[in-house]
């Protein structure tokens, strides 16, 4: 053994767990999978050698917006080698949205477009051949006629009196918590803190959507068992919702599915969303035979779903001792033209607001807003790290302008043990004291004995 | 043209299968005979996943039409381990944690086998540049740098202490259980 082992501190455990004697950390696992991984023996799902299997490549909408006013796949059934080709009538329960299994509706996004698309890339429909290149080939042969519809691709200007309706299924282009038409934090007076500040700091900040660009891209490969059920290889990241999800489409009972997976050839969010399983095992069903559909690089990087793109501003009172008094934050979310996980990633940006600061007064709208781009979802963290990025920049900012260095505005206003968060809960087991003391220290910046002596268990002075 | 018999020597054996013409030999190696090491991450050669030797040098199997290196030696992953031992490569990964989802490890594998052919102490400089086509989507380039030069430095101490030494230096942790087959 080589490598190096990082020492861990344990004097912050000490009195927990065996007087924080770990077991596993700080020690050296070896992975559970890594013999497989460099001898090439780990199966992925595409690691599947059936002789039967036939192959399903999706026709995408080429408009951002418009009515299907007609389709014909005349030609491409006539490709030597082409199965079949399903439409959304194939599909028996074609409405759907991802988190109807934790009761968020309504449903709102076809598995193959019906009569209207809303983003380039919506799938319309789905060739099945014997080759791939078969199927592709009869998917260049299939034929919509389009009526193009007024899009919008920015989130105020989707919000704005009389933009285009992206999604008529959701009646309005902005999600509906609760009857709110966002998520919103309201704690103490944030237009008194205002009023009463030093100085009042408002930017602006915007991301665009991320791609997790997996090494594998998003695939399954459905085999029909003798017993009825269908056997789904498939490199979703979350086996049972997937199993559920593709029940509820196929309206089948769940046991009528067995999902085999776990190997996940890179996943970062972008293989939760149920969007290759449910039209293949449709295609299994129906041909009696395995089908295969796995995205080609393009589809990953076109059509399957990205972190959302973000618009945040954040207007902060602040005292001249650098106490922030008051943080008001509009917030934006590009959930594209369908809801899947933005309106949970939209909550969670709610959540991590105002960042973990002890602020007295604290105002937010998060807005959950739908527009005719690719449908976003999760990214490690989604609905967090765009939000932390922009709060982060506005300390810096803040520091920037009061002439104060970065740390010592942060460690002035970090959360305490005990203190009273926007969102009405105590702060408990808050550690960014410590671990800005202990970054200072490791980079050697240098901090005053009053900010090495402030510490997370009690706010100094009180 | 229609289909052609097209003879390959993968891994030490000869193999004969039919292909069309055009036929990748990524294709050829995972549906023909069942090596499914090599991956198809792009199939358009940006992404190195499907990488193997060809006549000892390294090419994206994913652009190779198959019927173009008729009687050529071939490489893959699966004919590494020799004898059911992890060879210094493949043990250097293990210890070094230079494996995160495992999809870029083959291609990282066989890049990094043909660097250590032709050159048995390379320089950090040259191993970034040998894996300069393969990607890792997980961000583990760090640990598979210092793996390959840990398994250079482990296939030069073999060398130098008489060739006879074992892939997998006695008390490794890679030692216990790392057999394959």
């Amino acid at each position: 053994m080589n490598h190096r082992v990082n020492p861990i501190d344990k004097s912050y455990f000490a009195g927990e767990r065996r007087d924080g004697d770990f077991t596993v950390i700080g020690s050296v696992v070896q992975r559970s999978d890594v013999l497989g991984h460099v001898t090439g023996r780990t199966e992925f799902f595409e690691d599947l050698a059936l002789p039967d299997m036939l192959h399903l490549k999706m026709y995408r909408s080429e408009r951002h917006h418009a009515r299907i006013s007609g389709l014909d796949v005349t030609e491409a059934l006539a490709v030597p080698g082409v199965v079949r080709v399903l439409t959304h009538a194939d599909i028996p329960n074609n409405l759907y949205t991802p988190l109807k299994l934790i009761g968020v509706g309504p449903d709102d996004e076809p598995i193959l477009a019906e009569d209207t698309v809303r983003y380039l890339g919506d799938p319309i429909c789905a060739v099945i051949a014997e080759t791939e290149a078969a199927a592709y080939e009869g998917v260049s042969r299939v034929r919509v006629d389009y009526t193009d519809l007024p899009a919008v691709f920015d989130v105020e200007e989707a919000l704005a009196e009389g933009a285009p309706l992206v999604n008529e299924y959701q009646g309005q282009n902005h999600f509906i918590y609760e009857g709110h038409h966002c998520r919103r934090i309201r704690f103490g007076d944030v237009d008194k803190a205002f009023a009463e500040a030093d100085h009042v700091f408002e930017w602006r900040y915007q991301s665009a959507p991320i791609e997790q660009a997996p090494a594998e891209t998003t695939g399954c490969v459905v085999v029909p068992q003798a017993d009825g059920r269908l056997r789904v290889h498939s490199d979703t990241q979350a086996c049972f919702f997937t199993l559920d999800n593709t029940a509820l489409i196929l309206e089948t009972p769940f046991n009528k599915l067995r999902v085999v997976g776990g190997t996940v050839g890179g996943g970062f969010g972008g293989k939760v969303d149920v969007v290759v399983e449910p039209v293949a095992c449709v295609g299994a069903m129906l041909t009696g035979r395995p089908v295969k559909f796995v995205y080609t690089r393009y589809e990953e990087m076109q059509v399957s779903s990205p972190r959302a793109a973000e618009r945040i501003y954040i207007k902060d009172a602040v005292m001249n001792d650098g106490r922030i008094t008051g943080r008001k934050v509009t917030l934006y979310v590009d959930a594209g033209a369908y809801a899947r996980h933005s309106p949970y990633g939209t909550t969670k940006a709610a959540a991590h607001l105002p960042g973990p600061y002890s602020i007295p007064n604290v105002w937010a709208d998060c807005h959950c807003v739908f527009t005719n781009r690719t449908p976003s979802s999760a990214m490690r963290g989604f609905g967090v790290t765009i939000g932390d990025f922009a709060l982060e920049t506005q300390m810096d900012r803040i520091a920037r302008e009061l002439g104060m260095d970065p740390l010592r505005l942060r460690l002035i206003n970090a959360y305490r043990d005990g203190d009273m968060k926007a969102h009405r809960k105590i702060a408990e087991g808050t550690a960014l004291v410590e671990v800005i003391q202990k970054a200072a220290e490791m980079v050697g910046h240098e901090l005053p004995d009053a900010y090495r002596r402030m510490s997370s268990t009690h706010r100094e002075g009180r | 043209m229609g289909s052609q018999i097209v003879s390959l020597v993968v891994n030490d054996q000869r193999r004969e299968f039919i292909a069309r013409p055009g036929t990748s030999l990524l294709s050829a190696l995972r549906e023909s005979l069942g090596l499914m090491a090599a991956k198809r991450g792009c199939g358009q050669g940006t992404c190195g996943t499907c990488t193997v030797l060809v006549d000892d040098r390294p090419v994206m199997s994913c652009l190779v039409a198959v019927e173009t290196i008729e009687g050529a030696s071939v490489r893959t992953l699966e004919g590494v381990a020799r004898g059911g031992e992890l060879d210094e490569v493949q043990s250097a990964f293990v210890d070094g944690f230079a494996t995160q989802c495992g999809f870029c490890t083959a291609g990282m594998i066989m890049s990094a086998e043909a660097l250590l052919e032709r050159d048995p102490d390379p320089s950090r400089e040259d191993v970034v540049e040998a894996i300069s086509g393969n990607v890792c989507r997980c961000t583990g380039y760090a640990s598979i740098v210092a793996a390959i030069l840990d398994a250079a430095r482990r296939r030069r101490d073999a060398a130098s202490s008489g060739g006879d030494a074992p892939a997998v230096p006695a008390g490794s942790e890679a030692a216990d259980g790392a057999g394959v087959r």
